[in-house]
């Protein structure tokens, strides 16, 4: 449903729409909403701490509100920006990339999506009710385990629903790539995106139970009066450390690979070449994934594990280095002897590669253990990771979103608005956060609330908050972008000259998404059509009735059930009849649970005579 | 093309202005100007895989700008299609080739190092430390000497000083980044680490993980003094009399209030184990008040009357009498005489 169509039509009508629908090119569009939402919560707290940090002894926040800010700014744009931005991406593309009317389970995804956001605002709801979580996005016990107040419930609460939309979510990637693919996409000729994006869900399966595994010991530990984690009962704080870098660090590899998987269709793309090096580049995927699940104590390395644990874990963190380096000399390959075509989106790309190789270069240089022990826990490891996540994750987003918005809403983004939030993003990113490398060597350790005047730390973080202001324009000029596009003129089906399946249909795709599901004859089959002088793909099955899933609103009130339980978890504690809230909204989302089993809804057909009347 | 270019070359322009500017950051603060063994190996290490990595970042560099100038479309040739290329076996096996070659250049002084830090066998031979981290402050029991201090740490220099930490709440990290790397203080085990100060002098030492509203105010001092000075200071400390009587009206007077007051109940003078607050033995010695405010009257009194001012969330705020403005300033007086040794940091050449 395009924008300019939707706007004909009521908005109550649209918004019914939209909170009971099960199509994934519109879940996208609520991914992209509730994450971009988020992204702009999240920037807005990055932007309150660098203001803080702008000079020494500054009080511009105080001590705990700044705890608080640097708590929900990380766990925000991890778990409820980048995550749900990666999802918004792989729902819009990744079911048309391989051919598929939708995903293999249409009411999960939407069921995904609002345990999600329901998770998200009740996160949230903490700024509001006593003060936000402060001991940090890690919730390192027994700092986390001992906060005063309610802000560690609402985070252990808020990503525990968000988390299981998530597992959810990747399971459903997982199938529907095993399962939907159309005739003739094997596994060898599926787009990069779609490949990256089948192992990131693959990492979801494996380390988001580890998560889920904590926040249970954490929520045990805060509200029914356990001691996993306290010492003076026999509890272990190492085992949360353990517990939650099982599943950060495999989750930094989620975030990270499936716009590894962008930027190599949006290299071959406009570069006109096939991605180079094809097989090496899936199997440096899944080596990176592999390994991924290998390193997790590097984070730890100043724990007191011992030199030889040290050591094994260094290594095996260097050798992820292998793997991401054929990536980006294979992206280089792509793009050498190409005819470059040089757009936003290939900005975005085109930058990632020196940034996220600096990004990597310090990743060696943090896995180094015994200089590690200088670089822990300072503004170091700061610019590192902001220069993968931000420098990957980011750029990726953007690439992709410039790159697939036609796709997405049926419209162009400007190219002048384009380049300038490229250019002012790009260049506040390198402002904010390079300067940071040596901000951490000269003693600025992470999370701090000030620096002393004296400590020689003024002028780059001085610097450092310059460029902060130059991101946060970048992202203002995007808006604007997008609020602008929404009245221009219709995007073509394939605006690109596109060489993936994606391109094969309208721009925004019908919501059967193919009128008949193409054949395909090898890796990029558009392309192959094109450069054999078709053009277009050939139908792998006659016109025929289509089977489609009908909306539901129960995905929506089965998250605000466990929503409103969540309060009663976080409240039972000052007060017993809060557990009436608890098992009220527990009965209720299992209520929704019964009506799902045992009502059948069997969806509808779309008729052959309706299809033939609508035009290609 | 030249706008990117152009835009880069101001980048790394800006960069190295600001470096200039700051130089390596402040001197026994910075970890980029080494005082000491664990720092050095660290920079050591630090140097190396710099070089290494801005070996590879240059060969990617090479390789995208080139691509850059030499591939992108050009006018009359925008229709070019280009050989659509599969891949290179020999191509792709030496860019797996050679960055194993230059990771293992990393990894073997990397091991050695860490095993070289991690030694815990020395400490039988050597002076040895007992440090507890607390929200938000820092304490220091030499083994076996019958000296407790808090917040300064005096050690002899040229030799190594073992710490034997443990935090007594929650997690801290141990970080004195001139001299050695961090290492966390947990409350479930003691971790062992040395360091080795080569020259005298006064070294800033932080805690580097998030502890509380205070965790940015948790600053200690490593004083580094000759090994005679050190035995002067131990001997010093040794003979400290926690009962000597204030010289003064208003000392006296502050003394009498520093036990009327409670502060007793915390905070102990003299040889004694752990409390709720720092020890004051040398209190009046100090670098700091608290660790981070210059060592004057005037602190030390609004420190007295409203700790909650100077660091969020302390351990003290709340549970002590209140104190006028005069009784501070006779407390003051009083903690100020504290001063047991002719050995303090101006000895270090602060
Ligand atoms: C409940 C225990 C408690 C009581 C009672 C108490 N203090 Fe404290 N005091 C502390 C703690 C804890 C700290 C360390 C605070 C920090 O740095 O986070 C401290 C720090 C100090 C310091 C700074 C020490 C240093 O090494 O720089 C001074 C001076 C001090 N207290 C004086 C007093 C005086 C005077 C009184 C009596 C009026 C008093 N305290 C009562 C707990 C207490
Ligand atoms: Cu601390």
């Amino acid at each position: 449903m395009s924008v300019a169509a939707t706007q004909k039509r009521g908005f109550g009508s649209v918004l019914w729409d939209y909170v009971t629908t099960v199509d994934h090119k519109k879940i996208a569009h609520l991914y992209l909403f509730g994450g971009g939402l988020f992204f702009l919560i999240g920037g807005i707290e990055a932007m309150l701490i660098r203001i803080q940090l702008a000079k020494p002894d500054n009080d511009f926040l105080s001590a705990g509100l700044y705890n608080e800010m640097i708590t929900m700014h990380g766990t925000t744009m991890i778990f409820l920006a980048a995550m749900p931005l990666i999802f918004a991406l792989m729902n819009a593309v990744l079911p048309l990339q391989i051919g598929a009317r939708d995903v293999a389970f249409p009411y999960l995804n939407s069921l995904g999506f609002w345990l999600f956001m329901f998770g998200g605002i009740l996160l949230n709801c903490s700024w509001f009710l006593g003060g936000a979580p402060d001991a940090g996005w890690t919730a390192y016990a027994p700092l986390s385990t001992t906060s005063p107040g309610h802000g560690v419930d609402f985070y252990v609460m808020g990503l525990q629903i968000a988390g299981a939309g998530t597992l959810i979510g990747g399971i459903n990637f997982l199938v529907t790539v095993v399962n939907m693919r159309a005739p003739g996409m094997t596994y060898m000729r599926m787009p990069l995106f779609t490949w990256a994006s089948f192992i990131a869900s693959i990492l979801i399966l494996f380390a988001f139970p580890a998560l889920t595994v904590g926040l249970f010991l954490l929520m045990f530990d805060r509200m029914f009066g356990t001691a996993f984690f306290d010492v003076s009962l026999g509890g272990n704080t190492i085992i949360w450390e353990h517990i939650f870098w099982i599943f950060g660090h495999p989750e930094v590899y989620i975030l990270i690979l499936p716009l590894f998987g962008v930027f190599s269709d949006v290299f071959s793309t406009f570069a006109k070449k096939r991605l180079f090096g094809y097989t090496a580049m899936v199997f440096a995927t899944m080596l990176i994934a592999f390994l991924g699940f290998m390193v997790w104590a590097h984070h730890m390395f100043t724990v007191g594990l011992g030199p030889v644990a040290n050591s094994i874990f260094s290594i095996a963190t260097m050798a992820i280095a292998v793997p991401t380096g054929i990536k980006i000399f294979n992206w280089l390959a792509t793009l050498w002897g190409g005819n470059i075509t040089i757009n936003s989106a290939m900005l975005w790309s085109l930058a990632f590669i020196p940034t996220f190789t600096i990004g990597g270069m310090t990743g060696v240089m943090v896995a180094t253990v015994a200089a590690d022990y200088q670089y822990h826990d300072t503004y170091f490891v700061i610019a590192h990771f902001h220069y993968v996540i931000v420098g990957g994750t980011i750029f990726g987003i953007f690439a992709a979103l410039h790159y697939w918005w036609p796709k997405i809403f049926g419209r162009v983004l400007r190219e002048g608005l384009g380049k300038l939030t490229f250019w002012t993003f790009f260049i506040g990113f390198h402002l904010t956060f390079f300067i940071q490398h040596f901000l951490g060597l000269m003693g600025m350790p992470r999370r701090y609330w000030v620096f002393h005047s004296g400590d020689g730390l003024d002028l780059g973080n001085l610097i450092s908050t310059i460029g902060a202001f130059f991101m946060a324009f970048g992202v203002i000029v995007f808006i604007i972008n997008v609020i602008l596009t929404a009245r221009d003129e219709k995007a073509p089906a394939d605006p690109w000259d596109g060489r993936t399946l994606e391109w094969a249909t309208a721009s925004p795709p019908a919501h059967y998404n193919f009128k008949q599901t193409p054949l395909v004859r090898g890796l990029d089959p558009l392309w192959i059509e094109k450069s054999e002088g078709k053009g277009k793909m050939t139908p792998a099955e006659p016109l025929g009735e289509i089977h489609m899933p009908n909306n539901s609103f129960l995905p929506f009130l089965f998250s605000l059930g466990l929503f409103v339980a969540g309060f009663g978890f976080i409240y039972q504690t000052d007060n017993k009849a809060w557990l009436a809230v608890l098992i009220g909204g527990m009965a209720f989302s299992l209520g929704t649970m019964v009506v799902r089993s045992m009502k059948d809804d069997l969806g509808y057909h779309i008729s052959k005579e309706e299809l033939e009347r609508e035009a290609d | 093309m030249k706008g990117w270019m152009g835009k880069l070359r101001v980048l790394t322009l800006l960069g190295s202005i600001a470096l200039v500017l700051s130089g390596c950051g402040r001197e026994n603060l910075t970890a980029l100007i080494p005082k000491g063994y664990g720092a050095e190996k660290s920079l050591d290490l630090i140097i190396l895989s710099t070089v290494v990595m801005l070996f590879v970042l240059l060969i990617v560099m090479i390789l995208y700008v080139t691509v850059l100038v030499r591939f992108r479309k050009k006018k009359g040739k925008e229709d070019f299609i280009p050989k659509q290329v599969e891949g290179n076996k020999t191509l792709e096996t030496i860019w797996t080739v050679i960055p194993i070659i230059l990771l293992i250049i990393i990894a073997v002084p990397t091991t050695i190092a860490t095993f070289d830090l991690a030694d815990t066998e020395g400490s039988k031979k050597a002076l040895n430390v007992d440090v507890t981290g607390n929200q938000y402050w820092w304490h220091f029991n030499y083994n076996g000497q019958e000296i407790q201090t808090s917040q300064d740490l005096y050690i002899p220099t040229g030799e190594k000083v073992y710490l034997n930490m443990k935090s007594s709440d929650v997690i801290h990290s141990f970080w004195v980044p001139a001299i050695s790397g961090k290492m966390d203080v947990n409350p479930e085990n003691e971790n062992t680490m040395y360091i080795e100060a080569y020259e005298e002098g006064v070294y800033w030492g932080k805690c580097a993980e998030l502890c509380g509203p205070s965790h940015s105010l948790m600053d200690f001092k490593v004083i580094a003094v000759s090994p005679e000075e050190f035995e002067q200071w131990v001997s010093d400390m040794q003979s400290v009399d926690p009962k000597a009587v204030a010289e003064g009206e208003t000392a006296q007077q502050g003394q009498e209030l520093f036990q009327e007051k409670n502060c007793m109940g915390c905070h102990a003078i003299g040889s004694s184990p752990i409390q709720v607050g720092p020890n004051l033995t040398n209190f009046g010695d100090r670098t700091q008040v608290a660790g981070i405010k210059e060592h004057t009257k005037d602190n030390i009194v609004q420190w007295i009357m409203d700790p909650e001012s100077i660091k969020p969330g302390n351990k003290m705020t709340g549970n002590y009498p209140t104190v006028s403005k005069e009784e501070a300033n006779k407390i003051a007086d009083y903690l100020l005489q504290l001063q047991p040794s002719e050995i303090t940091s101006e000895s270090a050449g602060n």
